[in-house]
């Protein structure tokens, strides 16, 4: 695995998207190792607060790392004042990310439920923009649909219908009679569970992205753990780490 | 220049080392700091057989620190030297393990297994707040502190350091009880017992309900403790509770500290130990300090 590093990075650019969710570039040569599922810590400057945010890779260029995000409390709120040429301190690159080789040539179906959704796009590009994503959002104040657009075939479901599917993501995949092969996902926990039910009913295999609240972010703390199946290699007793063993799993491992 | 202490006859090349359970046995942490570089790396807290901890949320963040309730999972004492203690073999630090158990027998079951181990000391916890039996309660009333120390005294090979709550009327009362029962040393403080609500989900931010409150906010608490335990005791006292850098590693040595331990700070700073290391020897430059054992305790 490549050397994770905390450093300070430059911010490139920073928009809001939606309400309360913003679209900021990172300038960062951790992006020279990241890849589709992993996270990065996002560390305030307030000093009251003191744990890295963990937030997920959107997209990741030659130079530079993407990140979407919804503001979830203080910390986040303070990333949100970022503008051009700001400062950020960030550890990276973090946990395991999607096995994008899974779903190479064959049919794989994204699911991304509202905050989830970023993590798509970086994997919609990595599988060549052969996947379906099925976004699911709460209502028509949608975001990275344009991207999405570009890098896959994009089906929309909304909570209050005003845009596509009325209902979640695995009510559009019904509805609109979406066949997968693999399916990819990350969203809340509800949508997780009830994929992961969906993938062994159609005995098909389901890579899920987990969070949890984290402190340390490299796998020290065993803050952020998740029951599996068999026993987990670091402390044998069914409880992997989130972020370090994941933040993917393949659904059928767990216990969710 | 010199930088070493001495605690049970056990040479550290410096006072620093790892708070136990925020450093796992190192080997997360090689990614960012040179273990060769440590005085001591204190392991997570082991027990005879694997424990599976808390459920999740297992952690907060609190104005200025953090909560935890991770309920002590690790992977038992056989796996630990298996694979831990192979791991850290490879440095050259010193390796104190920490000791965790619900009853005597299972401290002591511990205590054994590591007597022939390449460790140089054991640090016995008694002082988990987060979990239910044992643990916390042999460190909450010092006649039992006094008897739990008495019987792994008497079954450990190595020096052992008894780890204190901070949650006690009188800390000096339970300094003298352990160092009554042959404690070799003491290392305090342990977290704080702490609770978050989350008033918008009318629920407690952790499953435990309560957990342990470390980082910078509980400094001045701990500074404190360490400052009357030293004063109550002959042993050698390890220092530890928010301490962020070299600053407040010198605050606990003038305080009274022989050695000092980082805990929550590596959440926020990967590198912190071994700038802690560089950056008491920069003091002791600047201050024209040449052996860092002239400052221990040097606050009447």
């Amino acid at each position: 695995m490549e050397q994770k590093k905390k450093q300070v990075a430059i911010v490139r650019s920073q928009e809001k998207i939606a309400e309360g969710i913003f679209d900021m570039w990172i300038q960062t040569d951790l992006a020279k190792t990241a890849h589709a599922g992993q996270f990065i810590g996002v560390y305030p400057k307030d000093k009251s607060t003191l744990l890295p945010r963990p937030i997920s890779i959107c997209q990741v260029d030659e130079e530079g790392l993407r990140i979407v995000y919804r503001i979830a409390g203080k910390g986040t709120a303070e990333f949100s004042t970022y503008q051009k040429g700001d400062t950020i301190t960030i550890l990276g690159v973090l946990g395991n990310g999607f096995p994008v080789e899974q779903g190479t040539g064959k049919k794989a179906v994204l699911l991304g439920g509202g905050i989830g959704i970023p993590p798509m796009l970086q994997l919609a590009k990595a599988l060549g923009g052969q996947a379906t994503v099925v976004a699911g959002y709460r209502n028509q104040d949608l975001f990275l649909e344009k991207d999405l657009k570009e890098n896959s075939t994009l089906v929309i479901a909304t909570e209050d219908g005003s845009v596509g599917t009325k209902g979640n993501v695995l009510t559009a995949m019904k509805e609109q009679n979406i066949d997968a092969d693999v399916i990819f996902a990350c969203g809340p926990m509800p949508m997780l569970k009830a994929i992961k039910t969906y993938a062994e009913e159609k005995n098909i295999p389901a890579y899920v992205s987990l969070e949890e609240r984290m402190a340390c972010g490299v796998g020290a703390c065993l803050g952020c753990v998740c029951k599996t199946k068999e026993v987990d290699h670091h402390s044998h007793v069914n409880n992997a780490r989130i972020c370090t063993d994941g933040p993917v799993f393949l659904a059928s491992d767990l216990d969710l | 220049m010199n930088t070493s202490v001495t605690i049970a006859g056990v040479n550290l090349k410096n006072p620093v080392m790892t708070g136990s359970g925020t450093f796992g046995s190192g080997m997360e942490y090689s990614d960012f700091v040179d273990l060769n570089r440590l005085g001591a790396v204190v392991t997570k807290g082991v027990a005879n057989v694997p424990w599976p901890g808390n459920p999740t949320p297992r952690v907060v963040e609190v104005y200025g620190g953090m909560l935890n309730a991770i309920g002590l999972q690790n992977p038992g004492i056989d796996v630990f030297m298996e694979r831990d203690l192979a791991f850290l073999k490879q440095f050259d630090t010193k390796v104190i393990v920490n000791v965790c158990g619900k009853t005597v027998e299972q401290y002591v079951e511990v205590v054994e297994k590591l007597a022939d181990s390449d460790v140089a000391m054991l640090e016995i916890n008694v002082s988990c707040p987060n979990v239910k039996e044992g643990a916390i309660a042999f460190g909450q009333d010092a006649k039992c502190l006094f008897d739990v120390t008495k019987e792994i005294k008497a079954k450990a090979k190595q020096p052992i350091i008894m780890k204190l709550s901070p949650n006690v009327t009188n800390i000096a009362e339970m300094a003298k009880a352990a160092e009554a029962g042959g404690a070799d040393a003491i290392s305090l403080i342990n977290t704080l017992t702490g609770m978050k609500i989350d008033i918008y989900r009318r629920k407690f931010a952790l499953a435990n309900k309560t957990g342990g409150m470390s980082g910078p906010a509980i400094k001045p608490v701990a500074v404190r403790m360490v400052y009357q335990a030293s004063h109550a005791v002959q042993i050698p006292v390890i220092g530890m509770g928010g301490i962020q850098n070299a600053e407040d590693a010198i605050e606990f040595m003038m305080a009274g500290a022989t050695a000092i331990s980082v805990g929550a700070a590596n959440f926020i700073n990967p590198y912190a130990t071994v700038e802690i290391v560089e950056g008491i020897e920069q003091f002791m430059k600047e201050q024209n300090i040449a052996d860092i054992r002239d400052i221990i305790g040097c606050i009447e």
